[in-house]
């Protein structure tokens, strides 16, 4: 982890002998991320050479757009990862948040917000208790969050089919408050000419604030600690129980926001999705960088790897292929970036 | 964790008296230990994992906790780390009885523990692990110059010149990182530091540093607990020795009550040896030669004809 690369050291310390220089590129190198930006910018020249309309501003945009509903979920999955755990319901977590807002607006008739602050309680409390089984009992959280992952999916359509005898939420567009709430989570605006949505922005924002709380609070340090070697963490005081509960509670709210985003673009929401996005997810921390077996990755390098996803899922359709080539890419993607994890991790624990 | 046996070892079982055959404090006034254990004993459900130890350790000394595997230091450790708490006796910090209920509460007395795996994380820098749970903090932020500054001179403080604090620690050799524990105990506040087998690892030269870490935070004045299975590492650094054997104390001395060897030999288990020989001189053949040349070694050290070792301490101190 070379937080060097950007610590504003002021008075550069005293130069040690033994430590050769070195260059900027080796220690662009030294990071989580490293490989995904490689591979990010790889990824680019190839869809921009053989698919003609990814060149497109507006194209770009909506590669964005894409990026950030992945983006969005895989920043608090890394920051999890990092801190030593997984989520598997994350992925219906986030259809679970949207269909009990929807499901408690149109039922009760209440403002659009109350729903949405209803879901917000029940995603953070869906994420205290991924996280408090997995501490109280020392499973391993695939396997508590695999658990919940199914009892999730099984809930949102039996649920949902009970209550309005269809699979899907009924429209909430005519409610009131609606409208505000569809300004605040899933709202667009134009630069010069071409459509953004804001989840992009947010998506922005949240990597920043990820990526500021883990190199540079005390909080970040514990989360690397956690992830790292538990046991330590705990022997110099690190409450981590707190910190992982807490971690799996970030990616409830998270789930929360997506759920809330999606919910407000379409008015209503299908039972059956989101199975399977937890892999993408996990796979955009991989690809940036986290290790499997935590305490070791970036936000940032979660961010890349949800826009190489991002990309791929784009590219392939303007490069005017079958889109299932998308799960083929997906793999290699995994691949690769698994094999160059296990590298770095070998070089930094070289001594142990 | 020791396995209570039917058969408690012959002769080994801890006297009431052999504490107080330590002595009262010659030297270094303060009177009070900074932690003491009287008669503290551990239960595991059934399992009785120690029973009826008496120690302290006072500032500016060493006490050496040795023992072979099994023989409860590190049920010893917990106790006195505040992981557990003694199921009978007595745990005083400063003179004052205690109950700990967790190591938070130990640490706030001062008392700091670098178990064997040393806390530390290998993936982060040495900096991050040496700050781990005291971030410095500037508003909400952690004031990251400052701790590679102070990580530093701490560590250069105790004769540590790293090449660089921002390396993961993981890739420091084992006694380098040993003294990072150390150092970071220190500076921290501790009091006491109790070290659980930290040259169990290391190659000679290795433990000679770590040795040299812990004289140097005996003259800072701070009370050591070495916890070692290495009479050699502990004769020269240590003030007092405890002795434990399947959870009991065999023997508590002063530096003066005892030499090298002696200890030595108490720790091989004399007695235990010399049926080992006999039992191999029965065995015939090749084992039969071995057994002969251990008894010779028994024999030498002068452990074979050991009185009880509760009694022990006082024949020495006649003796010398």
């Amino acid at each position: 982890m070379a937080q060097t690369a950007q610590a504003p050291v002021a008075p550069p310390p005293r130069a040690d002998e033994r430590l050769g220089r070195k260059s900027p590129v080796a220690r662009m190198l030294a990071r989580p991320e490293a490989g995904a930006i490689a591979g990010a910018i790889v990824i680019y020249i190839f869809f921009f050479i053989i698919a003609p309309p990814f060149r497109n501003a507006s194209s770009f945009s909506s590669v964005l757009y894409v990026t950030s509903t992945y983006g969005l979920m895989a920043t608090p999955v890394a920051l999890l990862m990092i801190g030593g755990e997984f989520d598997l319901s994350a992925g219906v977590a986030v259809t679970s948040s949207a269909l009990t807002a929807s499901l408690f607006m149109y039922e009760f008739t209440t403002v659009a917000w109350v729903g949405v602050l209803v879901a917000l309680a029940v995603s953070l409390f869906i994420g205290f208790l991924n996280g408090w089984i997995v501490i109280k009992t020392g499973i391993p959280s695939f396997l508590v969050t695999l658990g919940t992952f199914f009892m999730l999916q099984g809930l949102n359509i039996a649920l949902t089919q009970t209550i309005t005898n269809q699979v899907s939420s009924p429209d909430i567009s005519t409610l009131q408050g609606f409208s505000s709430s569809r300004v605040v989570f899933s709202g667009s605006f134009t630069v010069g000419g071409v459509n953004i949505r804001t989840s992009v922005l947010y998506w922005i924002v949240f990597v920043i604030i990820a990526t500021w709380i883990l190199l540079r609070t005390h909080i970040g340090n514990w989360i690397f600690a956690v992830g790292g070697h538990a046991p330590s963490a705990r022997a110099v005081g690190v409450p981590v129980g707190r910190m992982k509960i807490g971690l799996f509670m970030a990616v409830g709210f998270m789930a929360w926001f997506t759920g809330m985003h999606t919910l407000f673009l379409f008015n209503t929401i299908q039972a059956g999705q989101g199975i399977g996005n937890e892999f993408v997810y996990i796979i955009a921390a991989v690809v940036g960088g986290c290790l499997l077996t935590g305490g070791y990755g970036s936000a940032v390098g979660a961010g890349i790897g949800a826009l190489i996803f991002g990309m791929v899922n784009q590219g392939i359709v303007y490069a005017g292929w079958n889109p299932d080539w998308f799960q083929f890419f997906v793999g290699l993607l995994l691949l690769g970036a698994i094999l160059l994890n296990t590298y770095i991790r070998r070089r930094a624990e070289a001594a142990i | 964790m020791s396995t209570p046996q039917d058969t408690p070892p012959m002769g080994r079982h801890h006297a009431p008296e052999s504490p107080t055959a330590a002595g009262p404090r010659a030297g270094n006034g303060t009177g009070t230990a900074l932690v003491r254990l009287i008669n503290a004993g551990k239960r595991y459900g059934a399992v009785i994992a120690l029973q009826d130890i008496t120690m302290e350790v006072s500032a500016g000394e060493v006490t050496c906790v040795l023992g072979d595997n099994g023989a409860g230091k590190s049920t010893l450790i917990k106790i006195i780390a505040g992981l557990h708490q003694p199921s009978s006796g007595v745990y005083e910090v400063d003179g004052e009885p205690v109950s700990f209920n967790s190591p938070r509460e130990a640490l706030d007395h001062g008392i700091a523990t670098v178990y064997q795996d040393l806390a530390v994380v290998p993936l982060m820098p040495v900096w991050r692990n040496f700050f781990l749970g005291n971030e410095i903090k500037k508003g909400p932020r952690i004031d990251i110059p400052a701790m590679k500054t102070m990580c530093k001179d701490e560590l250069l403080a105790m004769g540590i010149d790293l090449r660089d604090v921002d390396q993961p620690i993981g890739t420091l050799s084992g006694g380098e990182r040993q003294c990072v524990a150390i150092s970071r105990a220190v500076h921290f506040g501790a009091k006491v530091l109790i070290l659980d087998e930290p040259t169990a690892a290391l190659g000679v030269k290795q433990s000679g540093v770590v040795l040299k870490y812990i004289i140097q935070a005996r003259e800072r004045g701070l009370g050591v607990v070495f916890i070692t299975h290495n009479p050699h590492h502990a004769y020269p650094v240590g003030d007092r020795f405890l002795l434990l054997n399947r959870g009991t104390s065999i023997g508590y001395f002063e530096k003066s009550q005892i030499t090298r060897d002696e200890l030595t030999g108490l720790m091989a288990g004399g007695a235990e040896l010399e049926q080992l020989s006999h039992e191999l001189e029965g065995a015939g053949g090749a084992a039969a030669e071995i057994g002969a040349v251990l008894g010779e070694e028994v024999a030498e050290l002068g452990i074979a004809d050991r009185p009880a070792p509760a009694a022990a301490p006082a024949t020495e101190s006649d003796a010398r």
